[in-house]
């Protein structure tokens, strides 16, 4: 189980997010986000673009570190691990 | 509801805002998305339905409708480019090896009703430049394949002005015709279709692009705000990056209309009237290395004799130190009335087709879309 929490600026479009971390089973990036779709339906729109890559101003880490292959989503996800979904510091 | 020609819609860099005619006076009626850009929000006169495109800096463009004039929101799904398609780099490039990027919706440049009898008809304009058709009222969407497809894209000869991809900003549905449509492209220029958008025609013969080598390319132009007269729709304008041009024959020929000597040549944005193919109305500014307001003074040029002279409109604006711009969605008309909001945030109106003007206020986020509904 993936233990995800999210940037409070997400609370915005999906209030059942602030009862984060959600706890999710998923072994890479993609069918973590995948998985959460299902839960949150529209989330994945928000994080990623139509080709499925990530935003180029969202961050997701995990254990702390930022995800290596922002395109396709492969960098797996090992049992208990935590995963962060930021927003990039950018606009104004 | 209020009347037709009784809200002003703001779409701006900070929400979107809603105002309401009472009493001769403009009142405010609501905001909405606090702190969200909204690049364009407009209400269907066929359904009263208010929508709103939404370029959130992090998470994506999105799009929101509201049937209750914005007490209440519902997010519909977006466009989406379909899987496998590209664009090469943002700039003019014929080169079939220069590098391919994925196609994803980058802006919601404009949003449009169908015809009068298929109400659940809508289209969207977009950045990188794909057309997008709704027939279920605007639950799904699909895009458009023949412009996309169009072999002028294919070859390379659209491409970004102002922003990094080609962006389709005017999307015109004849009133006698709803299968008839133009769609106005920064930078392709104007396309028509005469089959419901089965096939495409370009559409930019006379027009003369200064910002390139051979200024007189079939594909290539930056027009940026394409509009047709309702009541007369051979009668065509556009405010392009290189002045103003018309057109008397449904876009064949394009015949340069710039004020000589005057402030009418560069802007962004241009209106018609309703049933005047002659009277237009323009926001000039300073041209394109500038981009401020002509000699630091607001005004709006109008012209009633088909372009032949303009007049500058500037009572009730000021004149001096003004470094405002109109945006090529910020001037609108309904009836006698017109209103724009600019790059600074000054919203002005009229109810003499330009003649005075008043302030709605001078402290508004960036204006990009001001629309009557």
């Amino acid at each position: 189980m993936a233990r995800v929490e999210f940037t409070r600026h997400l609370h915005r479009f999906f209030p059942a997010l602030t009862d984060s971390p959600i706890e999710i089973e998923a072994s890479s990036v993609a069918e973590l986000i995948g998985a959460l779709d299902v839960r949150f339906p529209g989330l994945a729109g928000y994080l990623c673009d139509d080709s499925g890559s990530l935003r180029q101003h969202v961050n997701v880490f995990v254990n702390a570190l930022p995800v290596r292959d922002r395109l396709r989503l492969t960098d797996a996800l090992a049992p208990s691990c935590a995963v962060h979904i930021m927003q990039a510091l950018s606009g104004g | 509801m209020a009347p037709p020609g009784d809200t002003l819609i703001l779409g701006t860099r900070k929400g979107l805002l809603l105002f309401e005619r009472r009493g001769g006076e403009w009142k405010p009626a609501g905001v909405s998305f606090l702190g969200i850009p909204i690049s364009y929000a407009m209400i269907d006169p066929r359904t009263g339905v208010l929508w709103a495109g939404q370029d959130h800096g992090h998470w994506g463009c999105k799009l929101s409708r509201s049937r209750d004039r914005g007490r209440t929101w519902e997010e519909v799904a977006a466009p989406k480019y379909p899987e496998g398609e590209v664009i090469r780099n943002s700039m003019m490039s014929v080169d079939p090896k220069a590098p391919e990027k994925p196609a994803t919706l980058r802006y919601i440049w404009c949003i449009a009703p169908g015809g009068e009898h298929e109400p659940q008809r809508l289209y969207l304009g977009t950045e990188p430049g794909g057309l997008f058709v709704s027939d279920d009222g605007g639950e799904t969407w699909a895009l458009n394949r023949p412009l996309w497809d169009h072999p002028s894209r294919l070859a390379g000869q659209w491409f970004g002005g102002g922003r990094d991809h080609a962006g389709i900003h005017s999307i015109l549905v004849d009133p006698n015709d709803s299968k008839r449509l133009f769609v106005g492209i920064s930078c392709a220029g104007t396309f028509e279709t005469a089959d419901g958008g089965a096939s495409w025609t370009v559409r930019n013969h006379g027009l003369r692009s200064n910002f390139l080598p051979e200024p007189n390319p079939e594909v290539g132009h930056d027009p940026h705000l394409v509009a047709m007269c309702p009541g007369s729709t051979k009668h065509l304008w556009q405010q392009n990056h290189c002045g103003i041009w018309k057109s008397e024959d449904g876009a064949r020929t394009w015949v340069n209309v710039s004020e000589n000597g005057g402030p009418a040549n560069f802007g962004f944005a241009v209106v018609v009237d309703e049933h005047d193919p002659k009277c237009a109305w323009v926001a000039p500014a300073v041209s394109d290395e500038c981009r401020v307001a002509v000699g630091g003074a607001l005004c709006i040029s109008r012209t009633t004799d088909g372009g032949r002279t303009w007049k500058a409109l500037r009572e009730g604006l000021p004149q001096e130190g003004c470094y405002d711009v109109v945006f090529r969605h910020g001037l609108d008309k309904a009836g006698d009335r017109l209103a724009f909001g600019t790059t600074t945030g000054n919203v002005f109106w009229s109810d003499d087709r330009g003649e005075r003007w008043r302030c709605l206020g001078h402290h508004f986020p960036l204006v990009y879309s001001l629309r009557f509904g």
